[in-house]
């Protein structure tokens, strides 16, 4: 278990609202070794976020308390680190990649101007010394990581300007700015239509490859369970019902409830019958 | 590029609303019950003296003709002459409007300056004492008359303890015109005359406080709305988790998205005030516009009013246009989309 980059170790957390107590997660235990690629699906309201923000360091305390467990990064125990400490991965070492590209890029910023904001303080976290000009370089860079043919105007652009699948790749490359081990993925995508939601997991899989990253991906789909992990933890109602090697799991569900799910859900393909459909901005 | 072109349609509508304005005051003015040549001169004039005045002032001409001289008046800056003294209209408004102009300026500077940072801190401290505070203040501000406000400043700050005065714009042993913008302050910093600028600020304290208040308490409540629904969306919390600190997260992230609800009241406020000055303006004996549209009013001089009103929508558009302009700036959605989001 400690040799895994991150191991959440029986977890629980509470949300009190209007004087009652909810045990939303009940000892959740998931590992995620490095350069791997982990799943945690479940049904809507199972607490996959809450255990995203858990890990990343944003639940709200209050209304939400951490009523006992452990998560390790790299070996140290975040709940016990000391804020500043904390602060110094979230969005360094671990970073998000947001679900909805509508929604989570400010609309009234340029996307240069929110991401050289991003790395600004990321950099004085860590103690970089850059230049304003380097932090654009930076920016351009990692927007042709995430394949942008025209990383120059993209990053002039107001969200606005772009169509929801450079969004939502935006959304990657400002993930990857701070060069972090860890990405977690929450549902990313969903408010795509299914071929774009297909392009954005196969980039993200191959970035993830081709650097060596960690990824922790967030779903209800068993489809996107199916390309892009290779382990799966199952959430019911706050607690892991089940967790194998992904192709296993789709053999031989164990679980009704993973039975279930693998029912509900429609497949997800890679390619389309449409072709490949890059909206133009 | 795409800012050009939302400005191009931007003052073409606002001609477009100017011309619609100067139709209907004509038209008003001419459904009015009554001769306005008759109510000039008075029930003891004969009926050759109102004819005679009927004729000067071309009210027996076809009524396109009247107001195809309207607007050509109008496009030379002449509003004609008063029907009570035979001073040209145009010089009276000018120099009153000058005062109002600067009184309703400060107003909205002070307004906006209290009322922005104190919905800010409401918002960044919702439901604790700070915004508690706020919105008790905002109300209390909002529901107040313009009036008892006035008096009470007047009474307390002026007649008690005696530390700013009550009436005018500048004490009468100030010998100072004028005569550049017509603001006071403004030209008295042109001359270089900092007394008078000193002076000119200490005047407009009261009348300016007494005005603000109300709108002031709209911009606190409007901002602080607008911050929590703003501070509510995913980019916000998505700001979070890459790690920006609070204070950018508060001052850049949330305020400039929630500018424009702010922004958007400021301009009708503004605009409006131009006309609703006219309480504080008697009270403290300001020579402005406001005042002077309700002597005109009740003295039924046609042509100063249908001045006033002109002018006053005149200004209205134009500050609209401006506030357009400045959401455009703050808000890129409007100006690619040429609307507001
Ligand atoms: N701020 C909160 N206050 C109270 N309860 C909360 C709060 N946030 C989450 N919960 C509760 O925690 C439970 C898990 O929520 P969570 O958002 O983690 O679900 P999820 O698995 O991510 O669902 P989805 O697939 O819809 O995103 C839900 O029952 C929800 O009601
Ligand atoms: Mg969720």
């Amino acid at each position: 278990m400690s040799q895994a980059l991150l191991s959440v170790d029986n977890l629980s957390v509470d949300f009190s609202t209007y004087g009652q107590t909810h045990h939303v997660l009940k000892n959740v235990s998931l590992d995620v070794p490095a350069r791997s690629q982990i799943a945690l699906v479940g049904e809507s309201g199972s607490g996959k976020t809450v255990t995203m923000k858990a890990i990343m360091g944003l639940l709200r305390q209050p209304p939400a308390t951490i009523a006992g467990g452990r998560i390790f990064y790299d070996g140290r125990d975040l709940l016990t680190l000391p804020d500043k400490e904390r602060l110094k991965l979230r969005g360094t070492a671990m970073s998000m990649v947001f679900q909805d590209p509508m929604s989570s890029l400010n609309p009234v910023f340029t996307i240069a101007d929110q991401m050289t904001t991003i790395l600004k303080y990321a950099d004085r976290r860590l103690d970089r010394q850059r230049n304003g000009r380097d932090r654009l370089a930076r920016v351009h860079e990692v927007l042709t990581q995430v394949r942008m043919r025209d990383p120059e105007r993209v990053a002039r652009s107001y969200p606005i300007m772009l169509s929801g699948g450079m969004r939502q790749r935006v959304l990657i490359a400002m993930a990857l700015l701070s060069e972090p081990k860890l990405l977690i993925a929450d549902e990313p995508g969903t408010a795509l239509d299914v071929t774009t939601q297909a392009q954005i997991l196969k980039l993200l899989k191959d970035l993830v490859e081709a650097r060596g990253l960690a990824l922790l991906m967030i779903t209800h789909n068993l489809g996107v369970v199916r390309e892009t992990s290779s382990y799966v933890y199952v959430m019911n109602k706050g607690q892991v019902v089940e967790h194998r090697p992904t192709a296993e799991l789709f053999a031989a569900p164990r679980e009704d409830y993973t039975k279930a799910l693998i029912a509900a859900v429609p497949r997800l393909t890679g390619g389309t019958r449409f072709g490949t459909a890059e909206v133009a901005p | 590029m795409e800012f050009l072109a939302f400005l191009v349609r931007r003052v073409l509508w606002s001609l477009l609303v100017l011309v619609g304005l100067s139709i209907v005051i004509f038209a008003i003015a001419r459904i009015v019950p009554g001769d306005p040549a008759r109510m000039a001169l008075g029930p003891t004039a004969t009926a050759e003296q109102v004819a005679d005045l009927r004729a000067d002032l071309g009210l027996d001409r076809p009524i396109v003709e009247q107001y195809g001289r309207f607007i050509a008046g109008l496009a030379r800056g002449d509003l004609g002459r008063s029907l009570l003294n035979e001073r040209p209209v145009a010089s009276d408004i000018r120099d009153t409007f000058a005062a109002t102009f600067e009184l309703v300026l400060f107003t909205i500077m002070l307004a906006f300056a209290f009322g922005v940072p104190l919905g800010v801190a409401a918002a960044r401290w919702k439901d604790r004492w700070p915004d508690n505070l706020v919105r008790v203040f905002a109300i209390f501000c909002a529901v107040t008359p313009g009036f008892f406000l006035a008096l009470l400043l007047q009474i307390l700050a002026g007649y008690v303890l005696h530390i700013l005065p009550t009436t005018g714009r500048l004490p009468p042993s100030m010998d100072f015109a004028a005569d550049i913008t017509g603001l006071v302050t403004i030209d008295g910093l042109l001359r270089g005359r900092l007394d008078v600028v000193l002076e000119g600020l200490r005047y407009l304290l009261l009348p300016s406080i007494a005005l603000a208040a109300a709108t002031m308490g709209q911009i606190a409540r409007i901002t602080r709305s607008s911050m929590i629904d703003v501070a509510s969306q995913d980019y916000i919390e998505a700001s979070r988790a890459f790690g920006v600190p609070e204070r950018v997260r508060v001052f850049k992230y949330m305020l400039r998205p929630s500018f424009v609800p702010p922004l958007t009241i400021m301009g009708l406020e503004f605009a409006s005030l131009i006309g609703n000055a006219f309480v504080v303006e008697l009270v403290f004996a300001w020579p402005g516009m406001a005042a002077y549209g309700i002597r005109t009013i009740l003295q039924k001089d046609l042509n100063a009013i249908m001045g006033v009103v002109m002018v006053s929508g005149v200004f209205f558009v134009l500050v609209n246009l401006l506030i357009d302009v400045l959401v455009g700036f703050v808000d890129p959605r409007v100006r690619i989309r040429g609307r507001r989001a």
